[in-house]
């Protein structure tokens, strides 16, 4: 069998959680600091992944990285970047897919905290950013987990947005899910079995583990 | 000195209530306030603090100007030096004792002398989920102490404490209090408690 897909999968989902981890963590930080219209509206757009087919999402995706016109061309002419059909447009994609698990999640830990705790730490002298670091972050530590497994997971499983802007090259974009689908094509049975069970069973081992962490964290007095 | 002239809206379920305050606090005076629940003491603190800002007035302290609704001046609560006990506490669950004063102060000796100034130097090692109410909100006057603040602000600071342990506390915070100089606002429900410390006074109607 070939396990390259395999690779590709867990190198796609590592790539893009490290990339969640340093873009959405903040991110979720500055939205659970105050509502504002504008808030609303850029929380909106990064939840649609949610509800919206992939497909839709692969498509726009498509368009505006097409090499031929637009940010894809100018990106292709100026910097020589490639997102169509590429391994980078499927961290780009899956950055974009993805979000909403690791945003959702922290967003609500950090919003569930009292305000008192950043209050507090204020009133010792201590700015926003370390009050984030050392109170507010280390606090939703169980939260901060499983939105990184459930990201993790999540990307393990995406197939449309991958398909459409992706495609099926092998060892540049043919991930497990795809794997599955094209050996079902060709009615090779055995490799999708082979590599649905793997995917069965690593998903299946992260969410346990999930569970099983929340479980025996510690109740804070908090509740 | 600190003078206060602010003017805050109160959030109430019935109606509007506005919280009106001009007062003057002497450098390193005591001052005790009491009044009825939902009569704007924790908002006052907190204005005083910067957590909250009110619609009007001022708040001068030793000569600068914290906030000024005129001129739109409001000086983050960060430079403002002040140390905040929090009703509920507000401590860090993720913090030890000891960390909890180290987050707020390098200086080693201070944090040893406040662990023995709140009977804690042996649970400095313990997380506040591990502390009983009472050590709980002996720790959050502490962390309040850490930064040696100009001013003190402490919202129902001996609730949980059993009178031994608050008169013995007490004490121990008059001599802490005045080698820092500290001006210092207890709002309290039981002012009794602070007769013969608190030489003044401000009541909330």
């Amino acid at each position: 069998m070939d396990l390259s897909p395999i690779w590709l999968t867990l190198k796609l989902a590592g790539i893009t959680t490290a990339m969640l981890i340093v873009i959405g963590v903040p991110f979720a930080w500055w939205l659970s600091r105050g509502k504002t219209f504008f808030k609303i509206i850029i929380e909106a757009i990064i939840t649609m992944p949610l509800v919206l087919p992939p497909s839709v999402l692969g498509f726009y995706l498509l368009l505006a990285f097409s090499p031929q016109h637009g940010i894809g061309k100018w990106l292709h002419d100026s910097f020589d970047v490639q997102f169509v059909f590429s391994f980078q447009g499927l961290v780009l994609a899956s950055v974009i897919y993805s979000m909403p698990f690791m945003v959702g999640p922290v967003k609500s830990a950090l919003q569930q905290l009292p305000a008192s705790l950043a209050e507090a730490s204020y009133t010792l002298g201590k700015s926003p950013w370390q009050t984030f670091k050392s109170v507010l972050l280390p606090n939703i530590k169980p939260s901060l987990l499983t939105a990184i497994v459930l990201t993790f997971a999540h990307t393990l499983g995406e197939f449309g947005v991958v398909l459409m802007i992706g495609g099926n090259i092998p060892g540049v974009t043919r991930v497990a899910s795809i794997a599955v689908y094209d050996s079902v094509e060709k009615m090779d049975y055995a490799s999708a079995n082979n590599y649905s069970l793997i995917l069965f069973s690593i998903t299946f081992v992260l969410v346990i583990s999930v569970f099983v962490f929340n479980k025996y964290q510690a109740k804070s007095p908090l509740g | 000195m600190i003078s206060i002239n602010i003017e805050k809206k109160l959030k109430a379920y019935q109606g509007q209530q506005v919280l009106k305050v001009n007062h003057q606090f002497a450098a390193g005076s005591v001052t005790k306030i009491y009044g009825p629940s939902g009569s704007g003491k924790t908002t006052f603190l907190k204005v005083i603090a910067g957590l909250t800002i009110p619609e009007k007035g001022r708040i001068v302290a030793a000569g600068t100007t914290w906030f000024d609704a005129g001129t739109k001046i409001n000086i983050p609560t960060q430079q403002r030096n002040i140390g905040f006990v929090f009703q509920q506490y507000a401590l860090f669950p993720n913090m030890t004792v000891r960390q909890h004063l180290e987050y707020a102060t390098t200086d080693e000796l201070w944090v040893k002398r406040l662990l023995v100034l709140g009977k804690l130097d042996t649970l400095e090692t313990h997380k506040p989920e591990y502390l009983s109410g009472g050590q709980q909100q002996r720790l959050a006057i502490l962390r309040a102490l850490a930064t040696k603040p100009k001013l003190l602000l402490m919202d129902e600071p001996f609730s949980a404490l059993d009178p031994k342990m608050k008169t013995e506390l007490i004490a121990g915070l008059k001599i802490v209090l005045k080698q820092l100089g500290t001006t210092t606002i207890i709002v309290s429900h039981n002012p009794q408690e602070l007769d013969g410390w608190a030489a003044d006074e401000l009541v909330f109607e």
